[in-house]
Formats: C-alpha cells, structure tokens, sequence
C-alpha cells in the first residue's frame, strides 16, 4: 500500500478533533435517522427509490433528450456532455459573454467532481461558496471531507480563526455568532453577483424541472438574486416523472441529516423573471463523464441509484476513524470509493478500496439500496484483473488452493509456534498471519486440530439425521472446541455429525483481496468434499464461511461467468444453515433440551457482522443464551464491527485497532463477565484484545456456552 | 388509512412545524389575521428605517385589505423590491398550501417578489388558508403543476445550519423567525 496514503489513514485516526467530532455524530446520527423514519415503511421507501432510479439508469438517453426538450420549451439552454473540460468551457463562455465578475455557489459535488473553482478563478472571476460548510472549507483551502457536512472535521475555533481573518477583527469562537458574520460576509456577495452556479438534487425528464434542497437557504437567493442561473447536473439525478419527486424528497433529507425535510425546497422549471423584469438568463448542463458507460455495466449500474444523502458514510466504521480526506479529494465514504473508481479512475481507488472491511452497515440504511460492499468487491476483482496480484499473496493463495500443503503448513505451525505459546496466545503466527499483535494477541495453532479430534469422537450409534460439519480453518486449526462442542449438541438432538476430509478453505480471504479465480477453486474443492455426503444439513459455526457456502460460492461463478457451476453451488447452498439458527429450531422443535431453571448470570451479545446483515440472524443466539439460564444486558452498538474483518486487521492495523477499543470499551461497559458471539473470527479479534487489556472478561462462541448447558 | 378532517391536519401540521421552530398561529377570520400581524408589527417596534420595516408581497389578501389603511401602518410597505428587500426586518407574504406531515409551506413563486421576501428578511410571516393544509406531499401533487409554476417552494420551519461542529443554529441566509399565520375562513381566490 502507498506509504502516502498510509500515512494520510494515520494521521486522520490520531486527529482528536476529527474522530471526536464523527464518532459523536456517528452515534446520535444513527438514533436520529430511526426516529425521522418513525412511522414509514423504509423498505417500501427504498424499494420505490431503486426501482425509479434503475429505471432512469437504463434510460439515460431517452430521458436526457426529454429534459432538454422539456427545459428548453419553458426557455431554459440545456447543454449535455460527457467531457468535464467542456462544461468548465461551457460555463466560462457563458460567463465572458455577459461579463460575469462574481459568481456565487450553492453546494454542489458535480462542480467539485470537475475542479471546477480552481478553473474560473484562473480566469480572473471571483467564485464564492455560500453553503456555510463549503464556504469554509473554501476559506481554509481546503476540501470537503464530507458530502452532506464538509466541514465536519473542523473546530469551531478553527473556523473563528478563519473568519477573523476574513473580516479583520478578532471574534469569538461562540457558534451563533459566527453564524452571523457568516451571513452578513455572504449577503453582500449573494446581492452583487452577476451569476449564481447550483447543482441539482433531482432533474425531472417530464417537465424539464430541477430540484434543489438547502437548509440554510442559500440556494434559493444563489437562483433568484443574479441574472443568470447554471445548474450543474450529473445525469444520474434524472428521473422520470414529477411524481418520482416524492419518495426522493421524502427519503433524502430523513437519511442525510435526520430531518423529516429540509427547510427549503425549491422546484426550478424554466427561467422566471428578475426583480428588474428581465427573464432569467437560465442554463442547464447535463454532466456525463463516464455515467452513461456505468448505465451499461451489469455490476455499477446500481450505482447510479445513488441519491447522495451520504448515510452510507454516517454508519460506516472505518470513515468514522479516518474521516472524508483520506479517501480524495471530491466523493468519500464507501460509494465515494466507487465513485472515484469511476469518474476519476480505477487506479486511483487502488488504496482507498480497501479501506472497507466489508461490515455490510451501509448497506442496510442506502435509501439507493446500492449494495455498497458488493461494489467494492467488484472494484478489487478487477483491480486484480488489472493489474494482478502482489507476489506474497500469489504465494499465499498457491498454498491456499493447495489443501494439503495448507493443511501441512498449518500443522507444523502448531508444532513451531509452540514454544512461543503462553495461556493459549502466541506472540507470531507463520503464513499469513504474521506480524500483527497490536493490541491483541493471536491464538496459537492447536496441539490437534479438529480433523483429527473428530476421529476420536464416539458419536452414539443409530442416529436418525445427519449433517455435514463445514469447520472453516480458524476451528479446524485454532479452535478445535467449537468443533467438538458442535458435535456434543447436535448429537443429543439425534444428529450424526460427519466432517467431509476433503474441505478445505472457503476462500473468503481470496475473495476479499479480489482473488476470485482462487476462490473459485476453493469453492469447487469443497462443493465436491460436502456434496458428496449424503446428509440433511450442512452447518457451520463460523458466519464467514456460512456466507460463502451459502451466498459466495454462487456470486462467485457467477462474476467469472462459470455458469456451469451454479447448480451444484446452489444444492449446497440450500442445505447449509449456521449452527444458531439450526440449533433454535431443534430446540424449539423439542429435539434439544437445554438444562432448567439455572442462573448463569450477566452476558453480553456482539453480533458478527455476516452473521447479523447477510444471514439475518441476531434473535437465535439471543433466545438460545437467554434460554440457557443467562441475563442479556445488551452493549452500546452492538452489532458494529469488531475490527477484524478477516486480513483487514493485518493490512490496516491502525484502523482495526481503534474499532476493537470501541468494541471492548462497550463489551466492559456492560459489566458483564461474559460476552458471547458466533464467529471465531471475532472470537480471535476480541479475546485477544481482551487478553492485551488485562479486563476479566470471557469471550466465548455461542455453541460452546449452549453445549455446557444442554441436557 | 382513513382520512384526516381539517382538525387533524391543522394539530399535525402545527406540531410538526412547531417541531423545526416555526411559530404558528391560527384565526377564523382574514381581519383578525390581518390585526395579528399588524400588532406582531407593532411590538416588533416597525419603523420606516432600513433593517426596520416590513414589506409584503402581492396576493389575494393583501390585495383585499384597504389600502389606505395598510399605508398608515408605520413600517409596512406593500411595494417589493429587491433594493427595498435586502433592506426589509419582516418579509410578510400568501402561500397556497400547507403540508400536515413535514410541518411545510409550499408556494408557487414563480414572482421573485414572492422569494424575496420569504428568503432577504430576518423574519418571515406567512399566511395560508386553514383548509389548504394537505395532508404530504403525495396529495400536493395532484395541486401543483410545474408547466404552469416556474418555481415552486417549500418552507420547512425557519434557515438553519449544523455546519459547524453540529450544532444546530436557526438563521443563516434565510429567515431566522418562520411565522406562520392559519387564516381558517381565508376567501376563495380563484384557485
Ligand atoms: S461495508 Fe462497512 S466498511 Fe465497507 S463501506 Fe460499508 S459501512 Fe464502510
Ligand atoms: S450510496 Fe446510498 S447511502 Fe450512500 S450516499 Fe448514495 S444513496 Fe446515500
């Protein structure tokens, strides 16, 4: 990874103020949004938003030539264009013609998209922003580090330095009042400009309108003060009807600041006459630069679905630590990275990808219902594609799909690793799991892996049903106990465990680099290993390889076009079920018995990431525990990520770390000596975090905590 | 769903404006609403002064009201300019509809006087008729046509901003007092 850009993930994570300032909002954010929601069907609402933004992204054309036909009927000049250097032209041809000196803007992220400030200063004319956050980030020489709030990351002192210096005088740093010097600063630019550059929220094809949203109010003066109006809009803002209006309008402003609306709405169709009853001098640029070319791509079409509310950012965990900054200099977050991939190019969202560590957050709340992560996905498979893979993980992913090799390695890493363990723990990992024991400690290799604890295992003679366990390499080889605990339970609710031998990785770390051809030789080997069982049911007590059984193996043929492949990764997929949910509905089916009337004590709950947003479980374990004879005493965010997200917390440490704090500050807040999860993914990630802390907290899977209790 | 009456609509409506720090009252006659303002006017201390005075743009109440009156009222002007609005304290104008759900004012403005004096001044009041205030903006829809207003608003409570660090502040470039006035016996103009 670019030194630059790790230095850049530094220094924002060690940036008080900016961590302060979005993990404060991040937190009140995420209440605020349930509560403007209160009362709607938020997945109606989306459903509806996708739906007439899909249908918009693949009618582009049809739609821009009916705007432009539209606008220009009511008076207003529609320009359309792919190329940015032509809308910079464009608009300072308008400007020149008419002898603009001032310009005053409105917020607007298609002009930030084509640098378009830097341009028109160049040329001698004076550009003010007056959405108050632009207009500092404007004054400090700086870029937005948010899409909704660019200043975010600043102080409040910051900025009265600021304006001091704007206005010559020594003010304080209380907020109303800098306020005011903001809007009398402004009011004399808004009054005296001769042009005024919007963006555009919404561009409705059927009446030729744009849709312009503000709070402060500054968009409504930038379109009525100066004679001439230009609106900047990417096309993907188009739709189709007026009424598509609504849902967009009803869902924006809810899902950006939590606000039932914004104070103002302004709906724009044609030029409307001056104060001085001239006519408006009213300009319309669509703005291409490769949209239309993402509208014909199967995989980033939903991207277009994009309404720009920025909530993505708001619940993402690691833009949270590091702030907008380090992901560019124009769109942030998780869509900002594809974004980038796009109207910049591939190249440059080679670090900033994977700055995700594919928690799945933003993709519950996107009014869009733009898989975010899917996304990303996509953009390191042709990364990869691209440009290949850097040698060591070439080397590692060799011995990955090479199952005997891998299993070989790991075995004597048990046996090296040895001397160096303490209490469970070592100081360093071979393979890849080398070198990173920053505020945790990794568990060592076990003495005997399941595979070979499993052949000592008497299960009881005659049972009725039968189910494959799929273990995943952390139980296989650090785990072992899961396994065993596993077999204990669905033993005593008359199911014959077998371990198909030939299993081997479920290619979730290959997958996540972009290493898809990999993956899909894990996902063969280990279709051919289960399927060739005879049994009802394929479980797993780990959520990542769950998902991969069940939803990756699928996605990943799918992505390489090996069709062929699908039927057999779809009969695995439909008997595979992890442990939780199976394990509840033997209970509840009065197969399993957990012990009665005990008194266990105080527990907490972290939800694992796939487990709670791709499987959809949360309530099982929660029941199954409490079940059990154990108090839920629920933590602060309890399904954000722990941090570990597979090879992310060796890649990106200085972000891992931070999120596992969080994680183990809200584990401790709960007082409670025990904190249950059903992911050994996180079980590594937070025990060993835990172990570094010196807190007195057990970190136990779920299946062994139940297997203690079962009858 | 069963449909709210005028009650139900007006109670949601003023919550929910009330909500984003709009103030709202409400009158059964056009006169009364007239002498509300007028008397807000008062205590206001309006003046002739730049920065002191009101100013009202056109529309069917104003234009009913007797002239001759309104321009013995110290600080009320009933002629709009863009000059005279930047200069203006109250900015006093007609919308069409209200909004029960969002607590909104929607107004054709296709006549800049109409957004001048909704946007220049520190205070805002506006008028609308009791009985316009639809329930969202679903049923706006079928009332509002864009190929015959050239610029719609909607006003949701008074300016605000969060932009910097979060805190919430009322009045930045717009109105930092929304007033809004509910006319329930408000005559029928045509529309
Ligand atoms: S998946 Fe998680 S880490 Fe990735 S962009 Fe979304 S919220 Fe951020
Ligand atoms: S991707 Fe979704 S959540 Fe993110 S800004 Fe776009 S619409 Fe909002």
């Amino acid at each position: 990874m670019e030194h630059e850009f790790r230095q850049s993930v530094r220094r924002a994570v060690n940036n008080a103020n900016l961590t302060g300032a979005l993990g404060k909002f991040s937190e009140a954010y995420r209440v605020n949004r349930l509560k403007a929601y209160e009362g709607l069907d938020f997945e109606a609402l989306r459903s509806r938003i996708a739906e007439l933004k899909s249908y918009a992204a693949s009618h582009l054309d049809l739609l821009a030539e009916l705007f432009k036909q539209n606008a220009e009927a009511k008076g207003a000049t529609v320009f359309r264009t792919n190329d940015p250097a032509k809308v910079r032209e464009y608009i300072l041809q308008v400007a020149r013609d008419n002898g603009v000196k001032t310009v005053v803007k409105s917020k607007s992220m298609a002009t930030e998209e084509i640098h378009l400030n830097p341009y028109l200063e160049e040329a001698g004319i004076e550009v003010g922003e007056t959405d108050l956050g632009e207009w500092i980030i404007q004054l400090a020489g700086q870029t937005p580090s948010h899409m909704v709030m660019p200043a975010i990351h600043m102080t409040k002192e910051e900025v009265s330095d600021l304006f001091s210096k704007e206005v010559d005088e020594r003010l304080s740093s209380d907020i109303p009042q800098l306020v005011k010097v903001a809007r009398g600063q402004l009011r004399g630019k808004f009054l005296a400009a001769d042009m005024g550059i919007s963006g555009g929220n919404i561009a409705v094809a059927e009446t030729g309108s744009i849709v312009l949203m503000t709070n402060e109010g500054n968009a409504r003066l930038v379109t009525s003060l100066p004679k001439i109006h230009i609106a900047l809009v990417g096309i993907e803002k188009l739709v189709a009807n007026f009424a598509d209006i609504v849902p967009i309008l009803t869902a924006l402003p809810k899902s950006a600041t939590a606000q039932l609306l914004t104070s103002y709405v302004s709906i724009i169709t044609g030029p409307t006459p001056n104060s001085d009853g001239s006519l408006k001098d009213m300009h319309i640029i669509l703005m291409d630069n490769r949209r239309s070319e993402m509208a014909s791509d199967p995989k980033f079409r939903q991207a277009l679905q994009c309404i720009r509310c920025a909530s993505c950012l708001n619940v993402c965990p690691i833009f949270r630590l590091v702030g907008g900054h380090v992901f560019g200099k124009v769109y942030t977050g998780g869509i900002g990275t594809i974004l980038t991939a796009w109207f910049d190019e591939l190249k440059k969202s080679e670090d900033i990808q994977g700055l995700c560590i594919q928690c799945g957050n933003c993709k519950e709340v996107c009014p869009g219902k733009i898989d975010i992560p899917e996304l990303i996905m996509e953009i390191r498979r042709r990364l990869v594609q691209e440009q290949g893979l850097p040698l060591l993980q070439k080397t590692i992913y060799s011995v990955v799909n090479n199952r005997r090799l891998f299993h070989g390695m790991l075995r004597a890493a048990s046996i090296a690793g040895k001397p160096m363990a303490s209490g469970g723990f070592i100081r360093h990992l071979p393979l890849f799991l080398a070198d990173l024991t920053d505020g945790r400690s990794l568990p060592a290799i076990a003495a005997e892996p399941f595979r070979d604890r499993f052949r000592k295992i008497k299960q009881p003679a005659g049972l009725p049903e039968k189910a494959a366990f799929y273990a995943g390499c952390l139980i296989d080889f650090a785990y072992p106990e899961m396994g065993v605990a596993l077999v204990k339970l669905l033993n005593r609710a008359g199911i014959e465990v077998v371990f198909p031998d030939a299993q081997t990785c479920c290619g979730a770390p290959a997958r996540y680099n972009g290493a898809y051809e990999v993956a899909a030789q894990n996902a063969v080997d280990n279709i051919e290993a289960i399927l060739g069982e005879e049994v009802k049911y394929v479980v797993s007590a780990c959520p990542t390889c769950t998902v991969a059984l069940q939803h990756e193996f699928i996605n990943t043929f799918e992505s390489l076009g090996q069709t062929d492949r699908l039927p057999r990764a779809r009969a695995l997929a439909e008997k595979t079920v992890d442990f939780s949910t199976l394990v509840k509905r033997l209970v509840d089916e009065g197969r399993l018995t957990l012990k009665e009337g005990q008194k266990l004590g105080a527990i907490t709950y972290h939800d694992s990431c796939h487990l709670k947003r791709t499987l959809r479980v949360s309530e099982q374990p929660r029941e199954l525990l409490q079940k059990a004879g154990y108090t839920l005493t629920e933590m602060f965010e309890c399904d954000n990520c722990c941090g570990m997200g597979g090879s992310y917390s060796l890649k990106l440490p200085e972000i891992s770390a931070p999120i596992l704090q969080r994680k183990l500050k809200h584990i401790k807040e709960t007082g409670a000596p025990t904190v249950a999860m059903d992911c050994p993914g996180c079980v590594m990630q937070i025990r060993g975090g835990m172990d570094q802390d010196g807190a007195k907290v057990e970190v136990r899977h779920t299946v062994e905590l139940l297997a203690e209790q079962v009858k | 769903m069963t449909t709210m009456g005028t009650e139900q609509l007006f109670e949601q409506f003023k919550a929910r404006a009330e909500g984003v720090s709009a103030e709202v009252h409400r009158y059964a006659s056009e006169s009364e609403a007239v002498a509300f303002v007028l008397r807000f006017l008062q205590d206001e201390g309006a003046a002739d002064a730049p920065q002191g005075y009101a100013l009202w743009a056109g529309g069917p109440l104003r234009d009913r009201i007797d002239h001759d009156v309104a321009s013995t009222v110290a600080g009320l002007k009933l002629a709009v300019s863009r000059e005279l609005a930047a200069d203006a304290r109250v900015g006093i104008s007609q919308v069409e509809w209200g909004l029960a759900n969002t607590g909104t004012l929607v107004q054709d403005s296709t006549a800049v006087d109409q957004r001048l004096v909704s946007s220049l001044p520190a205070i805002h009041i506006a008028f609308v008729p009791t009985d316009s205030i639809l329930p969202d903006m679903g049923a706006l829809l079928t009332k509002v046509d864009p190929q015959k207003m050239g610029y719609i608003t909607m006003i949701t409570g008074p300016s605000r901003t969060a932009d910097i660090e979060r805190v919430l502040t009322i009045g930045v470039h717009g109105p930092e007092r929304l007033v809004i006035v509910c006319v329930d016996d408000m005559e029928p103009d045509g529309r």
